[in-house]
């Protein structure tokens, strides 16, 4: 459905120096199915979900939708006609509605892109949206602030949604809400994802959360990928010495494994994605780096589907 | 057992806002034992952190008020007496988000060694040497140079480092941590849970700990409470919270969660969201969103009661009532 092949995004700093946000990445995500992406902020998993839907330009590479090649840098004609395939649910659901646009407006918006003229038809469709997303008709003549944030994050599903894409990036939907109402938003997205066919680019640094809900697990760092496999498969029995320390941070709702965990958390912290080296991004944090860690790292195929890019793999 | 560090019992706040009264806390009370960590967990709302904050005398007034309760420290009432001596000196606080919680203008070093030149009477001098080696215990590197930095050449983690390093300039006996890890990476709020567990082992300080993640509670705590609409629905220590739950809430947040022990399982959301406080409700705050509701949880509010008297788990809830429909009293009440 998706194809990143090679693809970089380097932001330019000035004086010489340029932060490398996505450095390389190739990464296939077949129709039909949900591919995680997760990794610390700053290691330009927001970046890369933001290239796909043409927000941001893309400095080298190639990013194949089905069998068209998306532009480097989207012309407005071209929002417009990739706007109908390919969407996002943001983040923040606070920042995310404009506070001066009733629901109908930020909801109407979309479809009057895509060619409709006709308030009622649009009217009935967007009420549909509302009941199918868990809220009610009558909320479409309502602004933002009346509603709370998981209510706001069910709008900007509708809002993404009701054009029926084929593919959707979704930028961290949960992390701004609250335990109980996580669950109803992955539940209601998990469901509309069966019934639309849809494929998604999940995108968390809630790693249990994502293991739950992809198929596929992606893990950067520094704007690479540097693991990439089914999710249980990444999750547990991961094989390149990044994935393992940041699984082995991730607390676990259960005392009991809690009191079990001794391992030691990992050291320091992200370093700066500016004029990176050639080696490792890695090796700087990494317990196990070597002197080779300043070559390139190969990509090894672990098992069938899952690849690592680490020198203590190729051995 | 001893007697607790801290006991509150019955606290109740509100604040006057344009829309009405708050009731944002309504009936709290638990005891918080020296060297133990409790943690309070709760959904956006709920109030647990104006608990901590009225603890701390940190509500404003007006629009706030405590309207009812005591809080008893050191033979103090900090209700009636208020926090003054107390604050900053014998219970220390951090803050979510590290990033507005420190003064951009000042350089972290007197951030911190204001503490002690307030509270200890030390000289500038001496306060500015205690708080270079207040940072190196919290593992800032490069302790000296950094102190003379300011907060923006911070990041997130070392921020809360620093923020750790201010709270416990006085030797607190209690640490109060109003959700120190939400705004950090995993693998940052790893480092900084084992910095508040290795300290608290070395100088025997209680914590309050203040989180919405049961993750990090399961990490940290040894008592648990889980606030609901502004009271406390169910305490208990951490073993009985999270394998034998007994009010429906903290039941409902357990299936809420992905569990990497059973990878299979559903999650099962808590449809609803929580009352409005403008006008709480009259019986049990939980019975709209509760798959267990009978008619009196509508009508009338559950006592706090105990679940097993050798423990101290308590829960809020109709169902433990003798009368309730059980194995035992196979009752359906009708609807």
């Amino acid at each position: 459905m998706i194809t990143l092949q090679n693809v970089s995004k380097y932001f330019s700093l000035g004086r010489g120096q340029q932060l490398h946000a996505v450095d390389d990445v190739s990464l296939t995500v077949a129709a039909e199915t949900v591919v995680g992406l997760v990794g610390e902020s700053g290691s330009g998993k927001s970046t890369l979900g933001r290239m796909i839907v043409g927000l941001h330009t893309r400095d080298t590479g190639e990013i194949c939708y089905q069998n068209d090649v998306l532009p480097a840098r989207f012309r407005p004609v071209d929002h417009v006609r990739y706007a109908r395939h390919l969407q996002m649910i943001f983040q923040d659901p606070y920042a995310s509605l404009n506070p001066r646009m009733t629901v109908f407006d930020i909801l109407s918006e979309s479809l009057r892109l895509q060619g409709q003229t006709d308030t009622r038809a649009m009217s009935d469709t967007i009420a549909d949206w509302l009941t199918t997303v868990g809220l009610h008709p009558d909320h479409m003549t309502r602004y933002p602030h009346e509603f709370s944030g998981g209510q706001r994050q069910r709008i900007g599903i509708a809002r993404a949604l009701m054009i029926e894409p084929d593919f959707v990036v979704c930028d961290e939907p949960i992390s701004a809400l609250d335990v109980s109402v996580q669950a109803q938003i992955i539940n209601l997205l998990a469901e509309l994802k069966e019934r639309m066919g849809l494929t998604l680019l999940f995108i968390a640094h809630d790693l249990s959360m994502v293991r739950y809900i992809s198929d596929r697990m992606a893990v950067m760092y520094l704007g690479k990928i540097i693991e990439e496999g089914p999710s249980d498969e990444v999750f547990f029995n991961p094989q390149h010495p990044y994935t393992q320390l940041l699984i082995a941070s991730n607390p676990e709702p259960d005392p009991d494994t809690e009191r079990a965990r001794s391992v030691e958390p990992i050291r320091g912290e992200i370093t700066s994605p500016v004029n990176p080296g050639p080696g490792c991004r890695f090796a700087d944090r990494c317990p196990k780096a070597s002197s080779q860690c300043t070559t390139p790292p190969p990509e090894v195929i672990v098992s069938e589907g899952h690849r690592a890019s680490c020198h203590l793999l190729a051995e | 057992m001893t007697t607790p560090i801290l006991a509150v019992r019955n606290l109740a706040v509100e604040f006057d806002t344009f829309g009405g009264v708050v009731n944002a806390v309504r009936d709290v009370s638990f005891d918080l034992h020296a060297g133990q960590t409790l943690a309070i967990v709760g959904e956006s709302g709920c109030g647990k952190s104006v608990t901590v904050q009225s603890l701390m005398g940190l509500i404003p007034t007006p629009p706030g008020r405590i309207t009812k309760g005591s809080a008893r420290f050191m033979d103090q009432d900090l209700v009636t007496t208020g926090a003054q001596g107390v604050r900053g000196v014998h219970m220390g606080m951090i803050f979510q988000d590290p990033m507005t919680s420190l003064n951009p203008t000042m350089r972290i070093g007197d951030q911190v060694a204001e503490t002690l030149v307030v509270h200890k009477q030390y000289t500038r001098k001496q306060a500015q040497e205690a708080a270079v080696s207040l940072l190196a215990r919290t593992h800032i590197p490069e302790p000296r140079r950094r102190a003379q930095q300011y907060p923006f050449e911070f990041s997130g983690g070392m921020l809360q480092r620093a923020m750790i390093a201010q709270a416990l300039a006085c030797e607190p006996a209690i640490l109060i941590a109003d959700e120190p890890t939400t705004a950090l990476d995993v693998t940052i709020q790893a480092q900084i849970l084992e910095l508040m567990q290795s300290l608290q082992k070395e100088n025997g300080m209680s914590i309050i700990l203040i989180t919405h993640d049961l993750a990090v509670v399961a990490r940290m705590a040894d008592q648990v409470a889980v606030m609901y609409a502004g009271e406390i629905v169910e305490t208990g220590s951490v073993t009985d919270v999270f394998y034998h739950p007994a009010h429906p809430y903290n039941l409902g947040l357990q299936q809420a969660m992905p569990s990497n022990r059973h990878p299979d399982r559903v999650l099962e959301p808590i449809p609803g969201s929580p009352p409005d406080l403008f006008s709480p409700p009259t019986g049990c705050g939980y019975c709209a969103r509760c798959p267990h509701a009978m008619t009196i949880c509508d009508s009338h509010p559950p006592e706090m009661s105990p679940i097993d008297i050798a423990s101290t788990h308590e829960a809020r809830c109709w169902l433990h009532h003798e009368l309730a429909p059980s194995e035992n009293n196979p009752v359906r009440p009708s609807s």
